[in-house]
């Protein structure tokens, strides 16, 4: 019988492994005589709250980090108080712009507002052509969660369209509810691991400000390849 | 000598010697330690976070075995096809083999520093396919046939004028110096790279054991697109990445976007799980994770060094580096530079053939002390010049270590040592800086220290 | 208290003024002063060289001597540190481990032992000029000492000091870095003199003399206008200026 070869490298690469790790490594720390502990009792992860950076308690308190924050990213951030204002801002926004084409998904929030806009509509449903997305005016989807913390939106492969549609259009318009706004990084893996416990998307991803590069002498440019402008409209 | 180290030194030599060179990289550079510095001051307790990070490492990196196996079955539960690979020439060939079976001709890439390591791109084109950075900074260096300068901001050795000439050549574009127009230009060429593509090649900044999942973080959005369009996704990820839980995430995504790029967060974090599940609107039909090793398991094996497989590759360490700041990337002739390079290099490609990069170290310290997962950086460069000079002694520095040795403890020996100096050094100028001057190597750009008329042991006897 | 001074071998051969300095210091606050002559030099060029079995023969005779002491002193912070951390390592697993561990346990770097151990910051100096103070790598990063000459040298009557850029950068030195890799190490010690020229200063003070010798070099050759001195022979500066 013949080995399947493949078979053979997992073994040997976990064969390595296993005789490399005979040998017990120093403890993080360790060399310079901080009191340590053997890292088996330890439980870094439930203290990662208490390390980062400090997020309010309040809604208030919340939304005001998720805006500095939004701000400082150079994303647009709206507050708004009824699906109709979104709608109405929505279509301000399309207006300015002058969007011929848009990009979107079905979801409660996308569909009336999208409609509302009277614009051909490439809908990633029931799948689309790339270039046809690409030559969309602006993607709109919705998400899984706002972060406070780091202004981030946290969408999924199955929450906001799939892959392609918050990066492939240039603009990125996301449209979320003041419930879904959440104050860390720590609750945004809680919130996956409760909503998606039968399986997870095949993509989940953190999106925080429109593309930028600084790769040309360290200077900022907003839509290196993703969207140059990002809008978060939430209501 | 080996070729090496004679081409670190020839290199050296040049780079300090342009200035232009050296002041364009301090300057970048001293923009990233004010935004780190700024981030870092946002967490509640930074020292406590990077010490929760390497114990999380530690973790992960002293069960890798466990880890492993429980990474790839997670992945390969939902339809990932995951492949290992002992070295380079077998991860090549795995991908390549991946491309044929495919027919597939185009391939697009975001960034992979694994696939530096084992030249893919030379593979890739050797094979037949087109291949394309689409990384801002990696495209910039492919076009230049160039290897990236930093592992993470791979063309900051340029200028926007540079760039503007590269690309007028390569692309035929009108000059301009505004980096904005630039990045549009590059946008423009790789937007339809990403929808005509094949293959899209992504590296793996994390691999997540609980779920099966490889995390990316990028700023572009380009491995988002990368890893969006093509019908098939091969991301290459070297063994050490694994994380034990998703969470973990929580901690290392702004720990890196902070020591890497003084971020809060990197634009863009992504974990990808599979190919295009069932009711999902696009994705790749196929996801290939190739696991490479690649003498990782050898570093693994030197308990003392382990803690190096800690790395997130944020460059942190290159950033504050005296060293890296004088000479730049290209210097160091190695896929990873500065001083996580120092110390892995020689473990991945042979300690005899890159020792001269321990000990091309002033031992500062500065790496330890910015690493988010506390690797003891300058300490093992120090441990590699024992266990190299263990193994190999330099011929004539064991005998002068070992006379040394022998003054240092003889004091009279020693104050007779400090008589002669004296006399020496009056007929010292004589030499000084000459192909015969047994110190030239300081006496080039130095003046020397004079024994002093009296020395102290002489002033102390004077006291009695 | 009965102090015992380690003087390094670059200290009693090129700069014994600061370890002179770092004995009148002590013994006008009232101690004793021991300096076991028999001590030359650390091990730390053999040890930073790879060749740590010559380095333990040097470090044995330090082990030995001073096994007995009450407290150890060293005028360097690159020494103390290869004392207070290194010798551990260089004797692990060794029969020297536990007076490796034991002598780190009462070693000290000079500025560390006056403001930490005595408690003192004024020393009654005068030194009227305008200064700016190099931090050596193994003082600050292996040692930790950032705040403790700048508190003795807060007390100087007559001194400014003004901070560099460049403070915690490397100068360059490195031990045998220097010789080796000559070239890298010219480059840091320009970049380190350039900070330290922005500031206007007249001297550049430091802890550690080995770092002081190579910056010293790089000034000489290069004919700047600025001096380099030891921290030990500013705090026992105390002559009146003449007008």
């Amino acid at each position: 019988m013949v080995a399947n070869p493949k078979m053979n490298e997992r073994e040997n690469i976990l064969g390595r492994i296993r005789e490399a790790l005979s040998l017990p490594a120093p403890i993080p720390g360790a060399h310079h005589g901080e009191p340590s502990h053997p890292v088996s009792e330890c439980d870094a992860a439930a203290h990662i709250p208490e390390w980062l950076p400090r997020v309010g308690v309040t809604f208030e308190e919340q939304i005001a980090l998720f805006r500095t924050n939004a701000t400082e990213l150079k994303a647009d951030f709206l507050l708004l108080d009824s699906q109709e204002e979104l709608v109405a801002k929505l279509r301000e926004i399309a207006a300015a712009e002058g969007w011929k084409k848009v990009a979107t998904h079905s979801h409660e929030l996308t569909d009336d507002a999208c409609a509302a806009l009277g614009l051909p509509m490439v809908r990633t449903d029931n799948g689309y052509e790339a270039r046809d997305m690409e030559s969309c005016d602006v993607g709109i989807s919705a998400c899984d969660a706002l972060i406070a913390q780091t202004g981030s939106v946290l969408v999924t492969s199955q929450s906001a369209g799939g892959r392609a549609l918050s990066v492939l259009p240039p603009h990125h318009v996301v449209l979320a509810r003041r419930e879904q706004l959440i104050a860390d990084l720590p609750s945004a893996f809680a919130l996956l691991k409760t909503k998606y416990a039968s399986g997870y998307p095949s993509l989940i991803s953190f999106i925080t400000g429109p593309s930028r590069t600084g790769d040309i002498e360290r200077i900022l440019v907003l839509g290196a390849h993703g969207p140059k402008k990002l809008t978060i409209l939430c209501v | 000598m080996t070729p090496a180290a004679s081409q670190f030194k020839k290199n050296a030599t040049a780079l300090t010697a342009d200035l232009r060179h050296r002041a364009l990289i301090r300057t970048a550079l001293k923009k990233y330690e004010v935004v780190r510095d700024d981030k870092v001051s946002r967490f509640q307790n930074w020292q406590s976070a990077r010490q929760s990070a390497a114990e999380i490492k530690w973790d992960a990196v002293n069960h890798l075995d466990t880890h492993l196996v429980e990474f790839a079955r997670n992945l390969e539960a939902r339809g990932t096809q995951v492949h290992w690979a002992s070295n380079a020439a077998q991860a090549r060939e795995i991908i390549i083999g991946i491309i044929q079976e495919r027919k597939a001709h185009s391939i697009i890439k975001s960034k992979v520093m694994t696939g530096e390591e084992i030249h893919l791109n030379d593979a890739l084109e050797k094979a037949g396919f087109e291949v394309v950075e689409s990384d801002l900074g990696e495209y910039i260096v492919q076009l230049r046939h160039e290897a990236p300068y930093h592992f993470v901001f791979p063309a900051m050795h340029l200028t926007r004028g540079e760039i503007s000439d590269l690309f007028s050549k390569e692309l035929g574009t009108a000059p301009t110096d505004s980096p904005e127009e630039l990045t549009m230009i590059a946008r423009r060429v790789l937007r339809d790279k990403y929808i005509t593509a094949d293959i899209g090649i992504s590296g793996a900044n994390f691999g997540i054991a609980e779920t099966g999942m490889i995390s990316i973080t990028e700023n572009e959005g380009n491995a988002r697109l990368t890893c969006a369009l093509p019908k098939v996704h091969i991301a290459l990820m070297g063994i050490e990445k694994i994380l034990p839980k998703l969470e973990d995430l929580a901690l290392f995504l702004p720990m890196l976007a902070t020591a890497g790029a003084g971020q809060v967060m990197t634009g863009y974090n992504t974990m990808y799980g599979g190919p295009r599940q069932p009711g999902e609107a696009d994705g790749p039909e196929a996801f290939h994770v190739v696991l490479l090793d690649n003498n990782r398991t050898q570093l693994l094996a030197d308990a003392e060094q382990r803690d190096a497989l800690h790395c997130i590759r944020c460059g942190g360490c290159l950033n504050v580096c005296p060293i890296y700041k004088n000479i730049g990337g290209h210097a160091y002739g190695a896929t990873y530079q500065g001083p996580i390079g120092a110390v892995i290099t020689p473990h991945l490609r042979g300690l005899q053939q890159w020792k001269h990069l321990s000990f091309a170290s002033s031992l500062c310290g500065a790496c330890t002390q910015t690493c988010p997962v506390k690797i003891d950086l300058h300490h093992h460069l120090l441990q590699s010049r024992r266990n190299a000079i263990a193994q190999k002694p330099v011929w004539w520095e064991k005998p002068l270590f070992q006379a040394l040795a022998f003054l240092f403890n003889h004091a009279g020996l020693f104050s007779l040592g400090m008589k002669l100096g004296r006399i020496g050094q009056v007929f010292h100028p004589l030499i000084k800086n000459t192909g015969i001057d047994p110190v030239r190597a300081w006496t080039r750009s130095r003046e020397l220290p004079k024994v002093a008329p009296q020395t102290f042991r002489e002033w102390w006897q004077t006291r009695k | 208290m009965k102090i015992t001074l380690f003087i390094p071998c670059f200290i009693d051969a090129c700069f014994p003024k600061a370890g002179a300095s770092a004995v009148e210091i002590l013994e006008r606050l009232g101690h004793t002063i021991d300096y076991p002559k028999e001590l030359t030099c650390c091990g730390q060029p053999a040890f930073n060289s790879g060749y740590w079995e010559e380095s333990r023969t040097t470090a044995i005779k330090v082990l030995e001597r001073l096994k007995d002491t009450e407290v150890v002193v060293i005028v360097s912070g690159s020494c103390g540190a290869m004392i207070k951390n290194f010798y551990p390592e260089l004797f692990a697993g060794t029969e020297y481990e536990e007076a490796a561990r034991s002598l780190s346990a009462k070693v000290y770097e000079f500025s560390d032992f006056l403001v930490t151990k005595l408690g003192v910051g004024d020393l009654g100096a005068q030194f009227p000029h305008k200064v700016t103070f190099h931090d050596g790598c193994h003082g600050l990063r292996e040692l930790g000492i950032k705040q403790q000459p700048r508190k003795l040298l807060a007390h100087v009557r007559g001194l400014e000091l003004v901070e560099m850029g460049e403070a915690e950068s490397c100068c360059g030195f490195g031990g045998t870095f220097s010789a080796k890799f000559p070239m890298i190490s010219t480059a840091m010690g320009e970049n380190k003199y350039g900070s330290a020229l922005e500031t206007g200063a007249e001297y550049i003070v430091s802890n550690d003399s080995s770092c002081l010798m190579h910056i010293q070099g790089l000034l000489d050759r290069q004919g700047k206008p600025l001096r380099t001195i030891h921290l030990a022979e500013v705090l026992n500066h105390r002559q009146l200026p003449h007008s």
